[in-house]
């Protein structure tokens, strides 16, 4: 599947795997040193409650199948999730270890190793992880817009219980951001798309087509039980600034995404570049330039360093890797030489205040995605909040309209994959939950 | 610095701290060796007719990640002609007169121990060591602990050594009887001037699940082997005790052996009654060089115990072993949970719900006890605590959610200091009360020992 897609050399080739995959022997030794904690903190911090301690005991005792099936019973993207989660402020970060002074238990790279191997033989025709239940007579059928995590997540539940969920997607590939937005260092597009083909072989049916161009909401409401919206977000946002129009200035997911499907795009003629914003988006793109081997990637952050939302063990890597900081420094305009880039005129505040050109070839904009308004507006009863996400029963994930649900970056403004699959999940949940039971499959 | 050194039944040794025999005494050049690293004493590979051995011949369990924490072989006696045993017996003694050789023994007929002896003692070796022990193998043969478990036969062939023996005679006993007592006393009626135990416990030490035979697989079969290592020190610690505490056995000095590997094991089986240990599995683990930890930490303990010898440690445990009847009734300990040091992983709550007497809590609040009920037992109601988190003192200013004890429920069983991961986390506090000394033997001697709620109440 998506062999297509994969063909031919993209950037992202370049960036090798950060963390890379266990032998059993490696994994073994590892989930030997975790205690098994009763009532533990790593589970109480994982926003899908995955079962940490006894997955890792399964690895220790070689169930390897077994571990895979804890994980992903809870988190059917747990694959993914245990490559591009923050394991530093969620699983890891919480383990007791911690508190003892010593090193925790590496929970994602264990994950990693259990997924990845019992996914790898199913697909090679071993063992099945899950059995989807045959969808019987009473089998409901539920449209769900966007192919992002949330989505495949919500849809994989269903399928697993008997259903027939229905995958709508306006882009040529399925995954969202894990697909064309997570860094290639910590995932890359073939290992999104293989995990999107397993959510596929449990019973889901993906169709391309943009709902509100050729997919009208009337026919989805219709015709289907049940509609989520994982609509993920919009465009990068912009600055609006002088000279920001034109060639040499980016969004910053519209790039990441030229660099993990593109296989025209190249950075000759990039030595200096520009990252704007002080977010994860921010630090991924530096970091990704950084490894690409542009030389001088400098960060431009209107705040001081403490103050951004990018997580600080990203940063530091960030730091390791070359990439500049300039704080407290607000773009004022992009300095051209005609077409082409030339720096970027700065406020810079506090004691050293006044205006700087920095210069550099190129110009990253992190500083946040739209949101996606118009698809969620054409939903009659969905509403949405002052900043443009959907508003959503925060334990059943259900809009103002009973028979839409909705997840992921559409009702949380941009958080984890994790976060994603839990409200799928919790969305699936309450839709088999809310169906009369005599008619359920 | 205490001394170390040692005087058993007449075998000298610079430290109590000898190689069993196995296969780290197997030749002249290893037993050198050992004695430069620092051991005080060897009992050789046993000698006696040379055996056939097979491939392979060693198993093992691990245990979490930690390796060999048990030991399993199905090796047999020496596999080397005897005259080249002989020859390097003599040349080890002659160029190390100060440290102890010992040469371990298995063989049929009378006439057969009579020439094995008086050829052994020809080296120059400082003692004999008779093979009653070896659960594999060579008991088929009517030797080793087929000897072992028949007291009769131990003390006739025991007579027989002492009649030929120069120097002093060892019987190494099995662990594989119902009574340790038994071959003891045997021991001593034929004679013997010492006794060293455990040998192996007769083991499958595992079940290769694919092939489906036990282990150590030699090709499509298996077969019982003998079982040691750290896990079996137990055991041997309970039959060296029984022994050192009657007054029939413990006239012999003994020399202990079971899964020693340290010096604090060591001084474990000395405080039990040993006046030596023999030492085998750690060595087949690490090698020789573990002897100058176990030199160094046990005299550094003497040291710090104000004892000048390793002699003074010797049997000071012995007298506190008694039997369940004359423990005291009112003796009462509690767990306190120091919430400084606390991590909370819970494992001390679970335990003590799942494995033992629902007594600790979670700082949320009571557990549920039987039948779903919000709590259980004499004491219906859990008071709130007033330490339910506790805050790290370092700069990362974590949280902890530190599990509570119910004292008053709390039967001081140690379950959960056991599980707990933190050295000194939780810790077994005595309850004092003005009770007084009563054991289960008084209360019978004063006719107070009914317990009411019995078969005919």
């Amino acid at each position: 599947m998506f062999d297509s897609a994969l063909s031919g050399v993209r950037l992202e080739d370049q960036l090798p795997d950060a963390k890379p995959l266990y032998t059993p022997g490696q994994a073994r030794a590892e989930a030997e040193r975790c205690l098994y904690c009763s009532d533990a903190p790593c589970v109480r911090a994982c926003p899908t409650e995955i079962d940490i301690p006894t997955f890792i005991k399964k690895i220790a005792t070689d169930n390897v199948l077994g571990a895979a099936r804890t994980i992903l019973k809870q988190n059917i993207l747990g694959y993914s999730c245990a490559r591009v989660c923050p394991v530093e402020v969620l699983c890891v970060g919480s383990c007791v270890y911690n508190d003892w002074h010593r090193e925790p238990i590496p929970i994602g790279k264990l994950q990693r190793f259990a997924t990845e191997t019992a996914l790898e033989e199913e697909a090679r025709g071993g063992p099945r992880i899950f059995t989807p239940k045959p969808a019987g007579p009473g089998a409901r059928r539920v449209a769900l817009v966007g192919a992002g995590p949330a989505s495949l997540a919500c849809a994989a539940y269903l399928a697993l219980e008997g259903h027939r969920p229905v995958i709508f997607e306006k882009r040529a590939l399925p995954g969202g951001l894990n697909s064309t937005g997570v860094a290639p260092y910590k995932l890359h597009l073939a290992d999104a798309l293989a995990e999107v083909s397993y959510v596929l072989s449990l019973g889901v049916e993906l169709r391309q087509g943009a709902v509100g161009e050729g997919v009208s909401p009337e026919e989805l409401l219709q015709e289907y039980d049940a509609i989520f919206l994982g609509l993920g977000l919009g465009e990068d946002n912009r600055l609006g600034i002088p000279g920001e129009d034109g060639p040499g200035v980016y969004g910053a997911t519209a790039f990441i995404e030229r660099l993990k499907t593109d296989q025209s795009l190249t950075l000759n003629g990039l030595r200096r570049a520009l990252v704007v914003g002080g977010g994860n988006t921010a630090i991924d793109v530096a970091r990704e330039l950084a490894q690409l081997g542009v030389p001088d990637v400098a960060m431009v952050y209107r705040r001081e360093r403490a103050s951004m939302s990018g997580y600080a063990h990203e940063m530091a890597q960030a730091r390791m890797e070359g990439v500049r900081l300039v704080e407290r420094a607000t773009p004022l305009a992009v300095l051209r030489d005609g077409e082409r880039v030339r720096g970027l005129r700065v406020a810079i505040s506090g004691p050293e205040a006044g205006e700087q050109d920095l210069l550099a070839e190129g110009i990253f904009l992190a500083i946040g995605q739209s949101k996606l308004r118009a698809v969620a507006s054409l939903f009659p009863g969905v509403t949405l909040d002052s900043r443009g996400c959907v508003v959503v029963d925060p334990i059943s994930r259900r809009t103002g309209n009973p028979k839409v649900y909705a997840g992921g970056d559409c009702i949380n403004g941009g958080k984890e994959v994790v976060n994603a699959v839990a409200d799928g999940r919790e969305a699936a949940r309450h839709m088999i939950q809310d169906w009369p039971t005599a008619e359920a499959a | 610095m205490a001394d170390l050194s040692i005087d058993m039944c007449g075998i000298k040794s610079p430290n109590p701290f000898w190689l069993a025999s196995a296969p780290p005494t197997n030749s002249g050049e290893q037993v050198m060796r050992a004695f430069d690293a620092g051991w005080g004493g060897a009992v050789w590979k046993t000698l006696g007719n040379p055996i056939v051995n097979v491939s392979s011949r060693f198993g093992a369990v691990d245990y979490n990640g930690q390796k060999m924490m048990g030991f399993n072989n199905i090796e047999l006696i020496t596999d080397r002609p005897l005259e080249v045993n002989l020859r390097e017996i003599a040349e080890v003694k002659k160029r190390y007169p100060k440290h102890a050789v010992i040469v371990s023994l298995m063989v049929e007929s009378k006439q057969e121990w009579k020439d094995i002896i008086r050829r052994s003692e020809d080296t120059g070796a400082d003692g004999l060591e008779l093979n009653f022990g070896c659960p594999h193998g060579m008991c088929e043969r009517g030797m080793g602990s087929a000897v072992g478990q028949e007291p009769a036969v131990l003390k006739e062939i025991t007579s027989w050594a002492k009649e030929f023996a120069r120097t002093p005679v060892l019987v190494k006993l099995t662990p594989n009887v119902g009574d340790i007592l038994e071959p003891g006393y045997a021991a001593v009626d034929g004679g013997a001037d010492g006794l060293s135990l455990i040998n192996t416990i007769k083991s499958i030490v595992g079940v290769d699940l694919e092939r489906m035979v036990p282990l150590p697989r030699v090709g499509q079969f298996s077969t019982n082997g003998g079982y040691c290592g750290p896990a079996v020190k137990p055991i041997a610690l309970h039959m060296l005790a029984v022994l050192a505490r009657d007054r029939h056995t413990n006239r012999l000095p003994i020399s202990g052996i079971g899964g020693i590997s340290t010096w604090r094991d060591a001084a474990e089986f000395i405080a039990l009654g040993a006046t030596t240990v023999q030492v085998c599995t750690a060595v087949m683990h690490y090698g020789y060089r573990i002897v100058e930890d176990m030199i160094e930490g046990l005299s550094g303990y003497l040291d710090r115990h104000g004892m000048k010898s390793v002699k003074e440690l010797r049997g000071r445990a012995v007298g506190n072993y008694r039997e369940w009847g004359e423990l005291d009734l009112n003796y009462n300990v509690v767990a306190k949970i120091n919430g400084d040091r606390c991590i909370g992983c819970q494992l001390c709550y679970i335990a003590c719900l799942d494995g033992a007497h629902q007594c600790i809590h979670l700082p949320e609040g009571p557990c549920r006890g039987w039948h779903g009920e919000p709590d259980h037992g004499k004491h219906p109601r859990l008071e709130p605590s007033p330490v339910l988190f506790h805050r790290h003192p370092d700069p990362s200013n974590r949280q902890v959610r530190v599990p509570v004890v119910d004292e008053r429920e709390c039967i001081g069983c140690n379950l959960c200091a056991l599980v707990c991961p933190v050295e000194g986390c939780i810790e077994m506090v005595e309850v004092p009360n003005n009770q007084g000394f009563e054991s289960w033997q008084d209360r019978v001697a004063k006719g107070t020992d009914k317990v009411p709620g019995g078969l005919y109440d």
